[in-house]
């Protein structure tokens, strides 16, 4: 949104509820703690903005131009098509407390969930206000900038030498118990009683079972996961079942949760860029893109030409290993075991070569820099891509598609998990998920970003929002990149593919940014606020899969315990992204 | 039939011929050939590297000639732990607890700059600083993520250490050596670490 659309939205705001909204410092608009439930209200009703897709939390701890020093509480908003409306709410730093949105959008759910976790604001009316990546006990909210983990060091990098004397110096050594362990002083093992655990369970509701038939019978609890071969890595499901009917699951997730917040907030702008790779670490190139955008935003650059088509190759590219993944782990999830993935494997194989040849790496790429791409495709890569794109990868997708519709993919995917159009938008899902519950929604056409909007490309979307459509978007999904990429290839101009030179320690202006991008799971954005030193003051990441996590429970209900697991597998998580 | 250890137990007379008791070190390098040629490792993915084990479990690289077709996700039956990501604090429970539960003769391999130290994440205040800080690791594999070939790599110096055992030194077949597991670590205020706990008490007292 830009700075006059703001002024326009500013004035329809003050004339409906007077003293509500103000401007904010760099984008979008503050608004009253008090006043926020009739604003939202109004923005999603009236004004289209039906989207929630990032609520987060920034820490002030010292004033700025023209606040004081605050908690604030960010949402970005969208409509069908354009840039974010950006929502700022102030609160106090001691007892921060903010009006929860959840009635409003229930995409809020989880992301302010996250919020009271990571940076401890209250949410007034939250339904669920417990810990979500961290457990119920944790000792602090790591993300306030007064919080100090173990082995901290300072506040910024790059740290001063670590051979102070010729030799180097551990972490450990730093460290007064000689590990990443800190009690608090005076705590008790004898006295202090595990609260994780119970936390866990506290959401599911005790109810009698027997569905109001004769004979009565007990609800079971059940855990899926964290060890477990359908959870696609270390989620966890807490499910209520009576017989074999789920009556409530709730996802217990932050087994993996890696801290990349606040290691991104002390890293340099660049030093960020790899850490991307590992958020949805099958598609590392998509998640590149995304934090190169939010940061060329703030830093103004114009990328060239060349280097843009290789972006879009790469991300198509990505899209097509990640979509191949989860179809192939769909059909071992259903009981196919290894065939669907050996088949997506393959393939998988052959485009990393790719990506190795280009960026050095197979799985983490790093490809991406402000401005460009890190180097050149080299010699003989664009042969190979066109063989892949033009002969074999259309021919293999055809073969898988033969493959997984079969009979038994339709008995367990036809008229299971469906997800209706509004509940989609109101819980914020994107990506696949959301167009195959009938709405056309892609970033790329949405908010077109690099060569997207010049390009000949359709959107795919399917209508009946049950597991088989997700899976047809996401075969036409691929049909679509590559047809995106045969173009790409075609039309590649030469020319240099960075802007300026490689800097490792880039200074961004101050300011704050929302960069998004279509990855192969969703909106990937990344929400950027920069002081205008060296290194981020708040690296906020919005991950698709954690998002669309949220609606898990809602699609279960009513469905027997064997289809959670396809239920999971369509929607399709990566943990990296989801605890990050 | 050569006379018999008096130490040892006696064998009745007409065993005498098909049991034999008495060191059993001739038998090692069988036994070790075998083991070999049937590792049955633990599926568990943990995070990245997950996925380069799987790549090494698919067509290009083929584990199954390392003699390891099988990989199921139960501890029951596995000898080979597999951590492939980083080890968080709200997981290491699980991890103990996975390998606890997994019989003799076990070991481990921590694949990944996060399994052996933390890697990448190690400041971070979720993240062990590598499993070696809860269980015995056994092989180390840099990378991030290795390649499958690294796995390899790994798998054969499994092998290596295996051709050094002899069956008379083997703790799992040992009377004198309990095997208690590792206390499970549970999640208070930070990770609770029982081991470092008691160390704490012990210099407090």
């Amino acid at each position: 949104m830009g700075p006059q659309a703001t002024t326009e939205l500013l004035t329809i705001l003050n004339e409906r509820f007077p003293g509500a909204a103000e401007p904010s410092e760099y984008e979008g608009l503050v608004v009253a703690p008090a006043r926020l439930l009739e604003v939202a209200t109004f923005l999603r009703d009236e004004m289209g903005y039906r989207y929630l897709s990032l609520v987060s939390g920034v820490d002030y701890p010292q004033p700025t131009a023209r606040f004081p020093a605050r908690f604030e509480v960010v949402y970005h908003l969208f409509r069908e098509s354009g840039g974010p409306l950006t929502l700022h709410v102030h609160a106090d730093r001691d007892d921060p407390v903010v009006p929860s949105v959840v009635s409003i959008w229930p995409a809020a759910n989880v992301h302010e969930r996250e919020t009271w976790d990571l940076m401890g604001i209250r949410f007034a009316g939250h339904p669920n206000l417990r810990r979500i990546l961290l457990w119920e006990g944790f000792e602090g909210h790591p993300l306030r900038k007064d919080w100090h983990e173990v082995y901290y060091e300072a506040d910024r990098k790059p740290f001063e030498s670590r051979y102070p004397n010729g030799q180097p110096v551990m972490a450990e050594e730093r460290a007064p118990l000689g590990d990443n362990l800190r009690y608090p002083p005076g705590w008790s093992p004898k006295e202090w009683q595990c609260l994780a655990e119970e936390a866990v369970y506290a959401p599911l509701e005790a109810r009698p079972g027997g569905n109001g038939r004769r004979m009565p019978t007990d609800q079971v609890v059940v855990n899926l996961g964290p060890q477990h071969p359908s959870t696609h890595g270390v989620l966890r499901m807490v499910a209520r079942l009576d017989g074999e009917t789920i009556q409530q699951l709730e996802p217990v997730i932050g087994y993996l949760h890696r801290c990349h917040e606040k290691i991104g907030e002390r890293n340099t702008w660049l030093a960020n860029m790899p850490y991307t790779d590992r958020l949805d670490y099958v598609s590392s190139m998509s998640n590149n893109f995304g934090y190169a955008i939010a940061v060329e935003k703030l830093l103004g650059v114009e990328v060239p030409e060349r280097a843009e088509y290789i972006r879009v190759i790469m991300a198509e590219l990505t899209r097509i290993v990640r979509h191949l993944i989860s179809i192939g782990s769909f059909t071992s999830d259903i009981g196919v075991y290894l065939t669907g993935m050996l088949y997506a494997l393959e393939e998988r194989e052959l485009i990393l070569d790719l990506f190795e040849m280009a960026s050095g790496s197979r799985m983490m790429c790093n490809y991406f820099r402000f401005g460009g791409v890190a180097r050149d495709l080299p010699e003989g890569w664009i042969p190979l891509a066109k063989e892949l794109v033009y002969e074999r990868l259309p021919r293999r997708i055809d073969e898988m598609e033969r493959f997984t519709f079969n009979e038994v993919f339709r008995a367990r995917s036809v008229g299971v998990g469906v997800l209706p159009a509004d509940k989609a938008i109101a819980y914020g899902c994107t990506g696949p998920l959301l167009r195959a519950s009938g709405v056309p929604y892609d970033v790329r056409r949405a908010e077109p970003y690099s060569l997207y909007g010049e390009l000949d490309w359709d959107v795919a979307v399917a209508y009946n929002g049950d597991i088989h459509d997700r899976f047809v978007v996401r075969f036409e999904e691929m049909r679509q990149s590559l047809r995106i990429i045969r173009q790409a290839l075609e039309r590649m101009p030469e020319g240099p593919v960075l802007a300026g030179k490689v800097q490792p320690a880039v200074k961004v202006p101050a300011g704050e940014a929302y960069g998004r991008v279509e990855a192969p799971l969703g909106e990937l954005g990344f929400y950027l606020v920069s002081d205008g030193s060296a290194n981020p003051h708040r690296y906020r990441i919005r991950a698709p899969s954690f998002a669309n996590l949220g609606v898990l429970g809602e699609l279960c209900k009513g469905h027997l315990i064997a289809d959670v697991v396809a239920i999971l597998a369509s929607i399709d998580i990566t943990l990296g992204e989801v605890d990050r | 039939m050569t006379t018999q250890d008096a130490r040892l137990p006696e064998v009745p007379p007409e065993l005498r011929n098909n049991v034999r008791i008495g060191p059993l070190d001739w038998l090692s390098p069988l036994y070790n050939w075998s083991r070999k040629r049937s590792l049955w490792p633990l599926f568990g993915g943990l995070a990245c590297c997950a996925f380069e084990m799987i790549a090494a479990a698919a067509a290009r690289f083929d584990q199954a000639r390392f003699g390891m077709e099988i990989v199921r996700p139960s501890p029951r039956q596995a000898d080979l732990m597999i951590v492939s990501g980083t080890v968080t604090k709200r997981m290491a429970p699980q991890i103990v607890r996975l390998y606890n539960q997994m019989p003799e003769p076990k070991y481990v391999i921590a694949m990944g700059a996060c399994a052996i130290s933390g890697g990448p994440f190690k400041e971070g205040y979720n993240v062990v600083s590598g499993v070696d800080k809860l269980i015995p690791v056994d092989v180390y594999v840099p990378g991030c993520p290795p390649r499958p070939e690294a796995l390899y790599n790994a798998f054969l110096a499994l092998h290596a250490k295996w051709d050094r055992e002899r069956l008379s030194q083997l703790r799992w077949y040992r009377k004198d050596v309990a095997d208690e597991g590792i206390p499970v670590p549970e999640l208070g205020p930070d990770l609770v670490d029982w081991r470092v706990v008691a160390k704490l008490q012990a210099t407090e007292e």
